[in-house]
Parts: structure tokens; C-alpha cells; sequence
């Protein structure tokens, strides 16, 4: 079987490289590249399949800035994007914005006695929280709600590493589009910031504390990362998200959202020619300010293993984490290659060895780019023990295949479909003007060139078996890693093992 | 090249905003918007083999790739209660067992060397085999995507693989609310033994056999039976002739009959899941919803819309925005192609606001009566509907799949168009008579998920609770051994 596969992949070998190499040159046709004066860089490309376009803006400001004791403002901050502008959505702005500068004031007074530790008055605190609410309900009254028009909706996510936003329209509506798109950029204003608060704790309480894994991620990222900022969930601990202000969230924004700081990747039915003359007249308007000093803590290496175990009513997860240098580090495609190597599909170690063979677990893989890509981060391993089956076993299993990555070469065949499934999926992602201007905007702000998609192919093409074991030998050591278990226990009041 | 994420972490990572929304201003209505080129999206090319098999073939020259999916009918709506979740084993083993002349295993490394895949699938009403693949590898695959329809083998080892699997799935079904809520809502709506809503169990599963699977598939994988799909870079009249003659000499099979299914209205009431291990509750209100061809759809749709659609939609903006409750909120009137939908009303709110949450849902279902959806906000609708509606048919793969989803319900071809005009004609009559058709304040099964020492006020004041027991059911003969584990 095994010569069969080779045979068949020499062949194949041939045929995708030259589509690949195919697919960059008729890119580099199709791609533009602009600069704005202010430092914007908006990325292109033509796709006139159908009469719409996709676009991605790349925020380079994820939950990495958010200051100390203010975790999660990123992400509140991409939620206020969406509340409208001085323009949208008020009913009479210059009355709002006085109305909103109470609440500022009433809150600010509001937090301050409520955070004593010596001499807090209750019946003053009372008051001021009810002199804060009720500036709430003032400002309230002049959003104009009601005239939002969905149509031109927008999607956006926050992540450790950036902030981006996103959508599909026809291609009609370029224009509206870079209107909107730049007003709140230029004009944000931050109204119903406490009732949007209240809506992002829930989403708090929904993907972390009401999930078992969310619960589990969240203190397996916290014992990994000790100093790097990635150590913070990126929807923020409760008592941040209960204390930070629409200030706050203001000065996140005006220090990190800046030209320079952004790019945009569009595709679709869009001529580069007409699109840029209007970018420039709506995005050109953002005003350019000074980078900010982005330096974080680099993590030290870690010096002894660190275990993590929850204690849940939920069924059993086994996860570990090996430090890894970031994306631009020279063996980023080497990481790549030993998680497609790990995981990609059933022909994959991790599956062959727990799942099919040793039947002791449901799924298995190995994984990198978590937390974020853009600061050294992790190469995690995960695995769903089958019922009866315990942690350890599939610990010990993990760390088997782990053991003969460092100790024996990977075979020809199994390097091979590693490079041709890189090349493949490559491919298969360029049909989708949603992904394209996602991994060309991405491309584009984290290494300065959106070519780089293409070339990360090429580098996993040059990966050896000897870079396999090398990095493998650097990167999975004990003392290296971070582990993080659920344990299956009687639900409270029936727990055994408890202190 | 970071695409290798698991599911579950991207979906925990990224803290996603819900859909849409921005705004109206005072200076963007001066825009121009162009009219739209007038876009006619290419549509496959319909065939019928004399063996009754039905293929449509999607010329999508761009990228040198070619996919493809056989739709056979048949799904778990189908099979026997006690054997339910026999089709969850079939679909995984179908692809995993191999055929006459490969294992399984086999085919993973003929495959996977090639960067393609074939994989099966299940659903409801049918099943599925798919094909993805780069052109010069077609053949190839194509073999392998036939063996699989006419020789499937079962190996005894992966039905044994597949089962542990499934039985893995069944002690994890309470681990997340999300899918007790999916699962138990579901059941609530269409009756606890409707075969819509029924779940497998480690009997159930424990049940099938080998000769099950053989069984099913001779049944039911006869070309009569299929709607084949390929869409990429081919040439349409090319592919026939190749498939014609793959395809062309497999004889017709016998028909298979529908399962007659009969939908019962929910029991109104609350229902409660106690979960102490959350601290947010997750509330679903639901009864029958609609067939897709019932004439009121268009204005269902559009009730939707403005009922939940965007940021300025009424649950949104009342219950998420005004009120800050909830992140997650929405639902509507639903509907399917064959089977009546659900009509499904969502929100997760902190435990403590647990009742609050649900009195703001029966506050906007009763001022659909006393406010009813005004022209602004149908307008806005529509608007939002008709703008987006050329993204039902922006890739020829979209349009394929259209065209296959027709052919398989008997819903007719132009069904799309006939929407766009459906839409167009719904008037605030028209949504204000089938919100009140087709949703009851006073008829809903209202689950709740959440930890009940943390409620506001306890549900039975509003109404008479019934605890809803979701403890698993142990394997046959481990009664005692398992229940530790199964909770």
C-alpha cells in the first residue's frame, strides 16, 4: 500500500506545484497593494465571479493591549463598534455627548467608593449608584435605536492578537460601505457602554463559566503563560468587565485604533482602479497618530511542569501545551508540519495510534497558533479519553508518538502527503471571498506582505525529516509543558477525593 | 497556514459579536447606490440516467478542484426505534469499513496522498457520500467514490470503533447546555419518541450489527435513489460520458417508501434541567413551526427578520440591548422542506435573571398583539432579505446545491425566484396574521437549563414546572457500575 502511495504522490507532486505556482502568478495579476497617506493598507483583489465582495479589517490591537486591571476592553471595545457613530443612531448628538460625559462623571464617583477597602459609606454608595443609573437613563434618551438598518451588517471577532471586522455586500454598495465602515472608526461614540457591559458578561458567563472546556482553557492558558499577557482571557476577568468605564474603552480606542494599525482586505466584484479613489476619500479622513509602545513581557522559559486539574462533573479532557517561538520564528512551518503530521485526518499518528489502534480515546490531535501567533505561544496536544479509559493512559500514549517524533525520522510518504495536503488546501481556500480577504489582510499586517500565504506553502515544502526531530527534541520537553485535565467527579455533595 | 485549529478552540477563542447591524445616518443617504448588474447565475446541467439516477453537473473553472455529493434518500428518521442511531454507525462505516477489494485504512492513504477526500454522512431524511478532490486526481477518487456505493464492506473492526465512539458521544450528551438545550427543546416540540427527536442510547447503538448496515444500504443505495452533484473544473459533456458509463450500468433498485411521521403539538408548560455547574441559564421556548411550501412562509420570513434578524430587530434591541440580559438571543418562526420546523424562541441570561428573561420574551411575543410590526421595521426587513438575497446563489456551488435540495424535496426549480417575489408582496397584514398563527404565547414548552439555587424567583411561579430527568440511561447489564459516571 505504502508503495502504492508513493507512486501515486510523485505524480501529484508534479501537478500542485505547478498550480500552486499557477495560483501566485494570476494573485499577483489580481492583487493591488495601497497605502494610504495616513498609514492605512487596504489589499485587493479582483474576484469578478459574481456581483459582490467580501472585506476583512485587521485591527492589530487584540486583548494583548488591554491595560493591566482593565482584561477584556479589546473585545468590549469591538462591541461598541457596532453602537453608531455621532451621526448614527442619536437623536440629538450634542445633547448626548453632554449627557454622556455625566455618566462618566457619575460612574467614575460611583467606582471610587465602591472600591474603598477603608471607610466605604454604604448609604453613599447607594446613592451614587443611583445617581449613575439615572445619568444612564438620561443619556438613553437620545439614541435612535430604532433606525438601524441591518442591511449593511457587520460580523467581527476579538482575539488575543487583533480585532477584525467583517462582511459580505453586492457589489453595489462599495461605497456605503467605505462610508460606514470608516465613520465609526473616525466617530465612535461609546452609548449603552453599561447595558453592553452587562450583554459581554454574559457572554462571559456562557463560553467560559457555564462550559466545562471554556472552564478548563481558560486555567490551562493562566498556568501556561505567567507573565506573557497571553496569561488574560480575552473576554476579561468578571471583576475587570464589572469595573472598567466607556473612558476606558474610548482611550483603548484611540490609542490603538490608527491607521498604521489597520488593514483591509477586500475581494470580489471590485475593480482596484474605481475602489481606491473612494477608500482614500472616506478612510483617508482617519487621522493619523503615533504608534504606541506595544512592547509586552516575554514569557521566561518555563523551568518545571505545570498541572492544571479540574475537578468536574463533565467527562474527562486531557490537554497539554509545549512553548513555542511565534510566527515569524524560522521553524514556524516545521510546527505547522508536525501538527498536519499529528492530526490531519485518519491517516494521522494521533488517530492510528489512540483512536484506531490502542482504542482508548475518541479523538486526538496536536495543534499550534493557540493562544495567539504573534507572540511566542503554544504547541498543545488534545485528547477525548473513551469511557473507561483514564487520563493516564492517554497521557503516556500522547507522549509515545511525541517520543518517536524526537527519536526516528518520519517516512518518506507520510513528509510527503504533509507537503502535498499544504499545497491542496492552499487551493481550496482561494474559492471564498470571505477567507481570501481574511488570509490577505492577515498576510498583509502580520508579516507586511500578503505574498507570504503563498510562501508559508513554499516553506512547508522545504521542511526535512531532521527539522521534524530537531524541533520536536527543542520543543517537547517535559519541563516545557503545561498540562490541563478534566477529571470526572460526582456531581457536588458526592465527591470522594475532596479535601 | 494557521488552519489547523480545533473546532471548539476557535469557537472559545474568538469572542464573536451576533450578526449584523450598523446604521442609518444622516449624511449616508446620499450615497449612491448603483443598481445591481443584472447577475444570472449559470445553473447545472440536469440528468437522468435510464437507472433513474438524477446528476447535476456545475462547470466552476477557477480553481483546478472538483467536489461532489451523492444525496441518497433515506436517514434516521428511518430507522427502527430500537436500533436508534443505526444510521450514525452506517455513515461512519460506510467510509471506514473500506470495500470488496480495500479497507478502510487502505483508502485513507490512497486518499490522503492525494489531499482528497471521500467521506460519508447522515442526516435526518437521508445519506451522503462526498468527493473532494484536485482534477488531475478525479479518477482516481471517482473509483473509490463508486466501490464505496456498489461494495461497501463493514468491517467488523470499524463497527466496533464506531460504536465505542458513539457510546463516547452518549456519556458526553450533558456535558455541554448547548446540546442538552438542542436535544431536549427538540423534544419537547416534536414528542420525545418522534424520530426527529429521539436519541440513541448504548442499547440502541449496542444493537446494530453488521448485517444492519448491509442491509440499509442495499435498501436504500440504489441509483433511483440518488441525486448525484459535481461541481469544478470540467467540461460538462465530458463528465457525463465518463459517468454514464461509471454510473449508467448499475441496474434500478426497488423504491423506498417514506416513513409516515406524525407530529404532535407541544405540551405547554415549563420544563426544568437543574445544573449546578452553570451561571447562566438557557431558556428555549418552542412548538410545531411550518413547511417551507406553505404559502405563509414569505411572511414568515420576513416576520423573522424583524422579529430577530439584526441589532434592530425587537428581541435584540429589547432584551440584548435595552436591558443588557443577554448576549444570546433570537429565534423565530421555523420551517423545513418536508416536515414541519420548529418555532424556536432563545435566550441565555445570568441565573439570577432567569425569570426576568423569561417575562421580557412573553412581553415581546404579547406586543406583537398590542404593537404590531410596523411598515418601518417590515421595510427595514425586506430590505435587509432582498439585499443580501443574491448571496443564496454567489458561487456555483451555492447553485448546485439549490438545484439538488429542489430535486429532493420536489420543490420546484425556480423556487428562489419565487421567493424574491414572495418577499416583495408581504404586507404588514400578512405579518401581523401569522405571528399570530403560527406563534402562541399560551402554547409553548419552555425549557430551562440553569442552576435553580441561583434563580431570581422560582419558576413554578409562573406556572407548573415538570423536572425533566436527563440522566443516561446505563448500558445494558452495568446498571450499578456505570451511574457513578453517567450523570
Amino acid at each position: 500500500m505504502r508503495k502504492l502511495a508513493l507512486k501515486c504522490l510523485a505524480i501529484l507532486f508534479t501537478l500542485s506545484a505547478l498550480a500552486a505556482a499557477q495560483d501566485l502568478a494570476s494573485f499577483e495579476k489580481r492583487v493591488t497593494v495601497k497605502t494610504l497617506d495616513n498609514g492605512l493598507t487596504v489589499v485587493i483583489c479582483e474576484r469578478p465571479e459574481a456581483p459582490v465582495f467580501s472585506f476583512f479589517t485587521h485591527v492589530d490591537a487584540g486583548s494583548t493591549q488591554d491595560p493591566l486591571g482593565k482584561t477584556g476592553l479589546a473585545h468590549m471595545f469591538e462591541h461598541m463598534a457596532f453602537k453608531g457613530t455621532d451621526k448614527i443612531g442619536t437623536k440629538n448628538y450634542p445633547a448626548e455627548k453632554v449627557a454622556l460625559e455625566k455618566v462618566e462623571t457619575a460612574y467614575a464617583a460611583y467606582i471610587e467608593e465602591r472600591d474603598k477597602t477603608i471607610g466605604r459609606d454604604d448609604a453613599k454608595l447607594k446613592n451614587l449608584e443611583k445617581a449613575w443609573q439615572d445619568a444612564v437613563k438620561e443619556a438613553n434618551q437620545y439614541v435612535d435605536s430604532g433606525k438601524f438598518n441591518g442591511a449593511e451588517g457587520v460580523n467581527a471577532f476579538t482575539n488575543y492578537d487583533e480585532t477584525a471586522y467583517h462582511y459580505s455586500l453586492p457589489e453595489n454598495r462599495l461605497e456605503l460601505w467605505a462610508y460606514m465602515e470608516s465613520e465609526r472608526f473616525l466617530h465612535p461614540v461609546m452609548r449603552e457602554f453599561y447595558k453592553e457591559r452587562n450583554v459581554v458578561i454574559e457572554e462571559r458567563r456562557m463560553r467560559t463559566d457555564s462550559d466545562p472546556f471554556g472552564r478548563l482553557l481558560e486555567q490551562f492558558y493562566t498556568a501556561a503563560f505567567q507573565a506573557h499577557e497571553y496569561h488574560r482571557p480575552t473576554v476579561g476577568w468578571m471583576s475587570d468587565l464589572n469595573s472598567f468605564s466607556a473612558t476606558d474603552a474610548k482611550n483603548f480606542f484611540d490609542k490603538y485604533y490608527i491607521p498604521s494599525n489597520m488593514v483591509i482586505g477586500i475581494v470580489g466584484d471590485v475593480k482596484a482602479g474605481d475602489a481606491i479613489p473612494v477608500i482614500e476619500k472616506y478612510f483617508g479622513r482617519l487621522p493619523t497618530r503615533e504608534k504606541p509602545d506595544e512592547r509586552t513581557t516575554t514569557e521566561p522559559p518555563q523551568r518545571s511542569e505545570r498541572r492544571v486539574i479540574l475537578q468536574d462533573v463533565s467527562q474527562p479532557i486531557y490537554l497539554e501545551g509545549y512553548h513555542r517561538p511565534d510566527t515569524h520564528n524560522a521553524d514556524d512551518a516545521v510546527y505547522d508540519a508536525i501538527a498536519d503530521l499529528m492530526s490531519n485526518g485518519r491517516t494521522s499518528r494521533l488517530y492510528r495510534a489512540l483512536v484506531r489502534d490502542k482504542k482508548i480515546a475518541s479523538d486526538a490531535a496536536g495543534f499550534t497558533s493557540q493562544p495567539g501567533t504573534k507572540f511566542p505561544h503554544l504547541f498543545s496536544f488534545i485528547a477525548v479519553p473513551l469511557p473507561g479509559h483514564k487520563v493516564d493512559e492517554i497521557e503516556a500514549a500522547v507522549h509515545v508518538e511525541i517520543e518517536r517524533l524526537k527519536n526516528e525520522d518520519v517516512s518518506d510518504a507520510e513528509l510527503q502527503m504533509v507537503k502535498t495536503r499544504a499545497k491542496a488546501d492552499l487551493i481550496r481556500q482561494l474559492d471564498s471571498n470571505q477567507g481570501l480577504a481574511y488570509q490577505l489582510g492577515y498576510y498583509q499586517l502580520r508579516y507586511g506582505d500578503w505574498r507570504e500565504l503563498f510562501r508559508s506553502v513554499d516553506r512547508i515544502d522545504k521542511v526535512s525529516k531532521a527539522d521534524i526531530r530537531r524541533v520536536a527534541n527543542q520543543t517537547f520537553q517535559p519541563s516545557n509543558r503545561t498540562v490541563g485535565v478534566i477529571e470526572n467527579v460526582m456531581p457536588a455533595g458526592k465527591r470522594g477525593g475532596e479535601q | 497556514m494557521k488552519r489547523i485549529l480545533i473546532a471548539i478552540l476557535s469557537l472559545l477563542l474568538l469572542c464573536g459579536s451576533l450578526v449584523s447591524a450598523s446604521a442609518q445616518a444622516t449624511d449616508w443617504q446620499q450615497i449612491k447606490i448603483p443598481a445591481l448588474a443584472p447577475f444570472e447565475p449559470k445553473q447545472p446541467k440536469r440528468i437522468q440516467l435510464p437507472n433513474g439516477m438524477v446528476i447535476f453537473l456545475q462547470e466552476d473553472k477557477e480553481l483546478p478542484l472538483i467536489d461532489g455529493v451523492a444525496r441518497i434518500r433515506g436517514g434516521s428518521r428511518d430507522e427502527p426505534l430500537a436500533k436508534t442511531g443505526l444510521t450514525d454507525i452506517y455513515a461512519e462505516v460506510w467510509r471506514t469499513g473500506g470495500t470488496k477489494s480495500q479497507t478502510g485504512d487502505q483508502l485513507d492513504d490512497y486518499l490522503e496522498s492525494r489531499a482528497a477526500k471521500v467521506e460519508t454522512d447522515n442526516d435526518a431524511d437521508s445519506t451522503t457520500i462526498s468527493l473532494s478532490c484536485l482534477k488531475g486526481d478525479f479518477d482516481d477518487v471517482l473509483k473509490v467514490f463508486a466501490d464505496l456505493l456498489r461494495e461497501p464492506e463493514f468491517r467488523e473492526d470499524k463497527i466496533d470503533l464506531a460504536q465505542r465512539e458513539a457510546f463516547d458521544s452518549i456519556s458526553r450528551r450533558n456535558d455541554e447546555v448547548s446540546e442538552i438545550a438542542g436535544r431536549e427543546s427538540l423534544k419537547l416540540a416534536y414528542g420525545s419518541q418522534n424520530p426527529y427527536a429521539r436519541v440513541a442510547e448504548y442499547a440502541t447503538i449496542g444493537a446494530v450489527t453488521r448485517q444492519d448496515l448491509l442491509d440499509w444500504h442495499h435498501a436504500r443505495v440504489q441509483p433511483n435513489n440518488i441525486i448525484l452533484g459535481l461541481v469544478g473544473d470540467f467540461d460538462a459533456t465530458a463528465m457525463e460520458a465518463k459517468l454514464r458509463q461509471v454510473l449508467g450500468s448499475w441496474p434500478k433498485g426497488p423504491e423506498v417508501k417514506k416513513t409516515d411521521i406524525t407530529f404532535q403539538p407541544a405540551k405547554p408548560g415549563y420544563y426544568l434541567v437543574n445544573k449546578a455547574d452553570v451561571n447562566q441559564s438557557t431558556i428555549r421556548m418552542v412548538e410545531l413551526g411550518i413547511m417551507r411550501n406553505n404559502p405563509d412562509y414569505y411572511a414568515v420570513t420576513v416576520f423573522n427578520e424583524a422579529l430577530s434578524g439584526s441589532f434592530a430587530s425587537r428581541l435584540v434591541r429589547d432584551i440584548r440591548t435595552a436591558r443588557g440580559l443577554a448576549y444570546a438571543v433570537g429565534g423565530g418562526i421555523g420551517s423545513a422542506f418536508d416536515h414541519p420546523g420548529m418555532v424556536r424562541l432563545v435566550v441565555g441570561t445570568k441565573s439570577g435573571s432567569t425569570v426576568e428573561a423569561i417575562q421580557a420574551l412573553y412581553e415581546d411575543i404579547d406586543g406583537l398583539a398590542k404593537n404590531p410590526i410596523s411598515d418601518d421595521e417590515i421595510q427595514r426587513a425586506k430590505d435587509s432579505i432582498l439585499n443580501s438575497f443574491v448571496f443564496n446563489f454567489d458561487t456555483p456551488d451555492k447553485v448546485l446545491r439549490e438545484q439538488m435540495a429542489y430535486e429532493f424535496y420536489s420543490y420546484p426549480a425556480d423556487f428562489l425566484q419565487r421567493y424574491r417575489a414572495g418577499i416583495e408582496k408581504v404586507t404588514k397584514a400578512d405579518v401581523a396574521r401569522v405571528a399570530a398563527k403560527y406563534l402562541h404565547r399560551d402554547q409553548l414548552a419552555v425549557l430551562v437549563i440553569g442552576n435553580t439555587a441561583e434563580f431570581d424567583k422560582p419558576l413554578n411561579s409562573l406556572g407548573t414546572v415538570t423536572n425533566v430527568d436527563i440522566t443516561i440511561p446505563p448500558p445494558p447489564g452495568q446498571e450499578k457500575g456505570i451511574e457513578a459516571k453517567v450523570k
